[in-house]
Parts: C-alpha cells; structure tokens; sequence
C-alpha cells in the first residue's frame, strides 16, 4: 500500500476576502463602479450634485432675514449670492393666515394643534378609542374656532346629527331600518331648517358665549389650503363611498346616476368647476341666496375629491374575491350589514394607497383657488410679486411654498406605507 | 304521503314595495328617479328664474361676433376681428398642442427616471428617488407658475443678445430670452403650399390650412413603415418554412428612411434660424415664456408619476419569466422584447394613459401664465367680454368632456386587447 503524500491533510486556515470586495471599498465597487456604464453614471451624478450643492448652499445660508426690500438686501448683500428671506420673514403671517385678524392668530393656531389630536386615534389605533368621540367633535369645534360667532350655531347643528340619530334608534324596532333612516333624516332637516336657528338665537340670548365673527373672505394663505384640504378629505370619504357603491350596485338607474356624476367630473378639468363656484353656483340656486365663495369652493373641491375617491373605493371593491360577498349572503346578513361588517373593511384597506394619493391631491389642488382670485399661498406670492418692494424676488418664495406644500404632502405618502405594511395581513 | 304545493301566491300589496325584496329595488329605483329629476327641474327653474331677472337668455349667437381680443400665441390665422367661436377654436388648438408636447416629453423622461431608479447605481437610484419625491409632492400650479417666474426674470434679455452678454445655444440655433424662446423652424423652398379646408362656416370660425408638404412627408413615410411590414412578414415565412432568417433590418430601414430622404430633398428642406435683426428676433418659431413654462413644468411633474408607474410595471414581472426565458435559450434582447416587455406595458399602459389624460386637464393650469388655451380665450376672456358665464361654462365642459372620454376610450379599447383571458 503506498501512501499518497501529495493530498493534504490538514484544512488551510480560511483567508480574509480580498480589501477590495468588503467593507467601504467593496460596497462602493459594487454599486457605483461595477462597470464602465455604471462608473460613468456616478461620475455624472457627482458633478452634477457637486454644482447643484455649491451653487445652493452659499445662497441658502447667506440669506438675508432682516431687510424690508428686496433692494435693501441687495445692499447687504453687496453683491455676494445670498437669499432675501426677509420676504417670507416679513410676509410670514399673510402666508401662514392671509388677512386673519392678527390678534386672533390663537384660533387657527388652536384648530391646528386640535386638528392632529382629532386626527391622531384614527391615524394609529394603539391610542384609546375613547378619543374617537373628540375626532367626531372636531369638525364642529373647527367651524366655531376659525369662523367664530355664538357657540351655539354650532351645538344646534351638533344636534340636528344628535336628532337624527336618536329617532333612527328609536324607529327602528318598530318600522324597520329603511324607514327609520327616512325618518330619522327627516328629522334632522326639520331641526335644521326650522328649529334649530330660533332655538339658536334664544339660547345665545341667555348665555351670550360667543367668539368674535370671522368673516371667510379674510381666510387665507396656508390656513386657506388646509380648510379646503381638510373640508375637502373629511367629505369626499363617505360621498366617494356611498358613489362607489352606486356605481357597483345593480339598480341600473342608481348605478347610471353614479357613473353619469363620476364620469363628469372625472372628465372636466377643477378649474372649471371653480369658475362655475365663482361664477354660476349663485345662477343655479333660488333667486337671493348668496353664499360666501369659500364655502362654494369647498362644496366644488369635496364634490372633485369624491368622483375620484369612488373612483379607488370601486377598485378596492373590484379586488375583492367573490367569495367574500357570497359568504355575508350565506351568513344571511342584508346588504347594509355585509357592507359594514364585511365588505367595506377590506375593501377599504385594499384601497388605502389610492384614498391617501387622492388626499394629496387635493391638498395640493387648493392651490388653484389662486387663479378665481382668492389668496392661498400662490395667491400671496403673486401679490407680493407684485409689490413694489419685493419685484423681481423669485426663488425664495416658491422655495418657501414648494417646501411647505412638501412636508404636508411627503409626511402623508410616508404615513400611507407604513400603514400599508401595518395592515398587511397576507403571506 | 305528501303533496308538493306551490307556495301561497299571495296577492300584490301595497307593502310588498317596501318589504319585499323582488319589488323593493324598483321602489329605490323609482324614488331615486323622481329625487333626481326633481333636483334637476328645482336646479333649471332656478337657473332661469335668475337668468330672467338678469334680462339674459340662453343663446349662442354671441360666438359669431367678433371677439375683439388679441391671442400672440396661436397656430392658425387669427386676429381680433375674428369670431369668438374662432378664438376658441385657436384656444382648443393650443390646448392640444401642449397636451401633445407634454405627453411626449413626459414619457420621455418618465421613463428614463423610472429605468434609472431601478439602476443597482446606488446613487442614480437615490437621486432619482429625490427627483421623484420632490416633484410628485409640491402642487403643479407652484412648478408653472415658479418656472414662468424663472424665465421671466432671470433669462438673458433680448438687449444682453445685443451687447454680446448673452449667447445663442447649439451654433446660433435656440436664443433662449426673457420674452420666450427662438427655435428654428422647418422651411420648403419648394413648397406645394397649403390647402385651407372648413372655409366659410360660421363665419369663417373654424378654417385652417392643411400644409401639403407635411402631408405628403407623411404619406410617403407611412407607406414606407407598411412596406417594412410587408419585408417582416416574408422574413417569417422564410424562417418558419427554412429555420433560417434572413437579415432584413437593412433593408426594412432603407425602405423608410430613403424615399422620406428624398421627398424632403425635393421639397427643398431646410431650417429658418432666429436671426437677432433690430430689437427683436426673426425667423424662426417663437415659443413665447408661458408656453415653454407649461408644457416643461407639466411635463416634468407628470414626469415624476409616469417613472413611478414604469417601474412599477417591470418590477412586477416576475423574475422566473425572465429565468424562463433565458431557459429557453433566448438572448437578453430577445427576453426584453418578447418576454418582459409585453407583460410589463400591459401593466403599464392604463395607469400610464390615466396620467395623459390628467396632464390634458391639468393644461387648464395655462390661465394661471396667460397662455391662451381653450379655458384662457372661451372659459377666461370670452367670458368676461360677453357676460355669457353659462354658455361658456357649458361650452367648456363638453370640450373637455369630449377630449377626455374620447382618451379614455383608447384606453378601455387597448385593455380589452390586452386583457388575460383567464379561465
């Protein structure tokens, strides 16, 4: 037997990778150099960030902030680049408030802060559900905030809904939920229109709480977009939703009724419909009625918001296997309750993405309230344009909107992943 | 021992309307109805009520009126002794024009961004992502009307072109100033002239001239592009009758591009340049501030959607096809083009005609720059001169109505197409 003494024995101690395929250098090798295509590509993108960063950065940090002109910054500056943020500096509560009375900036301040404790139970439910009753409140604190006036138109209109819903209660043992509905309704017109503003004014006569009156047109800048905004998302939900199953229903005439609406003001531009708020919406009322322009604003944008919003919710539907809709008919449940119990919650979640980017939409479509001359921040920015001390100032002041708009927008398509990761439930 | 009967038929009763689930969605239905044409005569009994105690009627008439008004931004003749009916006309046109241009530019850069944040580049990739996060998330409006501003007032002025400050770009081609930009425009030195058509209805509203010369570079273009088809299909004849294909690319270009080559020989093209002469440009195309301003600001904020619905089309094909296919033998071109990219544009193409349709409606934003679109002359000036607001309203919406159902009718065609047949 001959031994074979060229085949090792013993193991080779393992060797370290190469320096140049770990750590720093091996991460930059693969994912900036990995080819000459590649290589070319980064060295691009260097320079172009290395110019686009040199030229912006000594403009943003060398900004002026006291300065009552554009010329006078100019003076300071004495040539160098720098920024005139004095603009937004100077102008930073018309952009914020528009022609709110200054010493009532606590109210829309308020309605802000209030608004994210409104908004925070639905947003992240680890929080007690308790807080839900304050989100359903909000609205109505909203209005009497930035509005002002007696507390009480408020709190009669809080009980029109209160009205409504207890005569739904009470009704519905005894004539069944569709009548009831029709009733409770009823009920609640009949509060609205005729009760509900004597009743306001005797109450108002014994405990005269009242905040001092606002009229809207003095709305404006940021404050301006988030009414809209807000008005906007808090009723293009339901309407988009009741829409959606219209369209999905199989009672042709209210189904051709849905499509008809959607597919009209899904084909005409907003700012058509804008101009019908600023110019027709009074022609098509009864003789008389006047209302102010914001609130038909708000009733044209939430009127937008909810084609497309039945538009996603119909998607959501569609995805829907049809197993989940037969299964809520085997279990016997009518067609209200297999919605609400079965149907709607998935359907819903499916369609969380489109719900949040039509939402982003529409706080993005405010801005074009500027064009039928009311002044959200474009509007603002245009007018001081067109101030004799600010002429020729540009960049600081789109820089200024475009970054607010950002924040809100970016922060509620972040928001929108990590709910959808959250409600993830598949494999 | 029992007998199958029928179930009791209970007669009709009132209350069957109500209970009764086979009559009840009628009963709905019907209500539903009445709810809705009474909302409808309250709205029109409104309207004419209102429109009575203004002393106004609905009528057209004042659209065959001379309008009065000036449009500096126009593709067919147009002046202010022209009809109203004419200045929408020029309106509509320019409403396409930057429809068409945006679309074009859109896809164009909506597709390289979305390629490019696929990129295993770390850095393209991340500055694509910056591209698209910054652009999606700030309202259009901002990006035309910060972009007018940009060219308004930072642009060389036309009197920098004349001490020398300023430059044209590309050889004296483009002089980019704060009045607009100058492109060359195409020229026929021996042009076969213009054919006007639509001349003398409605007192001359609608006519255009129809350029020969176009016409016939077209033709001879698409004539080129069927004989391709034919010299494709011989080749797959050839190939599923011997295994072997012969080369035809040479040829199938030739076929296009030759004769195109030689009708615009014959036609004497050329290019007019902008030419500084005096205080002002001429020659060549003016596209004035407000124009280049709306169609790069929509472009490139429809830009941002279009990359994110690009990639999310490839990233859906899953990896195994791509596998697959190179299972099969195919090559990297041939599995791009027969495999991924047919399944990827099916998943592409809607939202992709969606965001069309949406940078169309969003060209309404022009009023915003005083680019003259359909809502600038019929839904902006027009309106104001004539007192008309509902006809002009009226007349607006179906324009827009028709332009977008007839994009979304593409759209539902091409899905039927393209639809899996499943089971």
């Amino acid at each position: 037997m001959r031994e074979t003494s060229y085949v090792r024995s013993e193991m080779l101690a393992e060797q370290a990778p190469p320096i140049t395929n770990v750590g720093p250098i091996g991460w930059i090798k693969e994912n900036l150099f990995s080819g000459w295509l590649n290589s070319i590509l980064t060295i691009v993108m260097l320079v172009l960030i290395v110019i686009a960063v040199s030229a912006a950065f000594p403009w943003f940090f060398n900004g002026i902030w006291n300065a009552s002109s554009l010329s006078e910054c100019r003076e300071i500056l004495k040539g160098d680049t720098g920024a005139c943020w004095a603009v937004i500096h100077e102008r930073f509560s018309q952009l914020m408030y528009g022609f709110y009375p200054n010493h009532l900036y606590w109210r829309p301040n308020l309605a802000f802060v209030l608004l994210f404790v409104a908004v925070a139970p639905v947003l992240f439910n680890g929080l007690p559900r308790k807080m839900l009753w304050f989100s359903a409140l909000y609205p109505f604190i909203a209005v009497w905030l930035l509005w002002g006036g007696p507390v009480w138109g408020v709190v009669v209109a809080l009980l029109g809904f209160v009205i409504g819903f207890f005569a739904f209660r009470f009704l519905e043992p005894v004539l069944g939920s569709l009548f009831a509905l029709i009733l409770g309704v009823l009920a609640t017109l009949i509060w609205w229109l005729f009760l509900a503003g004597p009743v306001a004014n005797g109450l108002a006569g014994i405990v005269p709480l009242a905040l001092e009156p606002v009229e809207s047109r003095k709305f404006g800048g940021l404050m301006l977009s988030m009414t809209l905004g807000v008005t906007g998302i808090v009723g293009s939900l339901p309407l988009g939703i009741v829409l959606a199953l219209g369209r999905q229903s199989d009672l042709v005439i209210v189904k051709s009724l849905s499509v008809g609406f959607i597919e009209f003001i899904r084909g005409v531009p907003l700012i058509t419909l804008l101009i019908v708020a600023s110019t027709l919406l009074n022609v098509f009322l009864p003789p008389g009625t006047d209302f102010d322009i914001i609130l038909r604003v708000m009733i044209m944008v939430t009127l937008f918001a909810a084609a497309y919003m039945a538009e996603v919710i119909r998607g959501g539907l569609a995805a829907l296997p049809k197993g989940q809709y037969e299964a809520a008919d085997a279990l016997g449940l009518d067609y209200w309750k297999a919605q609400r119990l079965i149907i709607m919650p998935q359907a819903l979640k499916i369609s969380i993405p489109g719900i949040v980017s039509t939402f982003i939409g529409l706080f993005k479509d405010t801005t074009l309230v500027s064009i039928i001359s009311l002044f959200d921040m474009l509007g603002f920015a245009k007018a001081i344009q067109a101030n004799a001390e600010w002429q020729g100032i540009v960049w600081e002041l789109y820089v200024f909107i475009a970054f607010v708009f950002w924040i809100f927008c970016f922060s509620m398509s972040r928001y929108s992943m990590y709910l959808e990761r959250k409600l993830q439930t598949g494999h | 021992m029992t007998t199958l009967t029928d179930p009791p038929k209970a007669s009709f009763r009132l209350s069957m309307l109500i209970y009764d689930s086979r009559y009840r969605s009628i009963t709905i239905q019907v209500v539903a109805l009445i709810g809705f044409l009474i909302g409808i005569a309250w709205l029109v009994n409104n309207t004419l009520q209102n429109l009575d105690a203004l002393g106004k009627t609905i009528e057209f008439g004042f659209l065959k009126d001379p309008s009065g008004y000036d449009i500096n931004q126009r593709l067919i003749e147009y002046t202010s002794r022209s009809t109203h009916a004419r200045a929408a006309f020029v309106g509509l046109l320019n409403t396409l024009l930057v429809a068409v241009m945006g679309c074009v530019l859109a896809t164009t850069i909506g597709v390289f961004v979305g390629v490019m944040r696929l990129s295993k580049n770390w850095l393209v990739a991340k500055v694509m992502t910056v591209y698209v996060e910054t652009l999606r998330n700030v309202p259009v409006l901002l990006w035309i009307v910060f972009l007018m501003a940009i060219l308004s007032e930072t642009m060389p002025k036309l009197k920098d072109y004349k001490t020398g400050a300023a430059n044209m770009l590309f050889g004296n081609s483009i002089a980019i100033t704060n009045r607009g930009v100058y492109v060359p425009e195409p020229l026929f030195s021996r042009s076969l002239g213009d054919v006007t058509v639509l001349k003398g209805i409605y007192n001359d509203s609608f006519y255009f001239g129809v350029s020969l010369d176009l016409i016939a570079i077209l033709a001879v273009f698409i004539g080129g592009l069927l004989i391709s088809k034919l010299i494709k299909r011989r080749a797959d004849v050839i190939q599923a009758a011997t295994g072997d294909r012969p080369a035809t690319w040479y040829l199938r270009l030739g076929v296009i591009v030759v004769p195109t080559l030689i009708v615009l020989i014959l036609l004497g093209f050329h290019l007019g340049f902008p030419e500084l002469k005096g205080f002002n440009f001429r020659g060549g195309i003016h596209m004035r501030n407000s124009l280049v301003a709306l169609w790069i600001a929509l472009s490139l904020y429809t830009a941002a959607f279009i990359a994110e619905i690009v990639r999310a089309g490839i990233m859906a094909i899953s990896k195994g096809q791509t596998e697959a296919a190179a299972a099969l033998g195919l090559r990297a071109n041939k599995i791009m083009s027969l495999v991924v990219l047919p399944q990827a544009l099916r998943i592409i193409f809607p939202p992709l005609i969606s965001q069309y349709l949406n940078l169309t409606k969003n060209t309404s934003l022009a009023i915003a720059v005083g680019y003259m679109d359909i809502t600038g002359t019929l839904g902006g000036i027009t309106m104001n001169q004539t007192g008309r607001e509902l006809e002009c309203v009226l007349l607006l919406m179906l324009i827009y109505l028709v332009i977008s159902l007839s994009i979304s009718s593409v759209m539902n065609w091409y899905n039927e197409r393209v639809k899996l047949t499943e089971r």
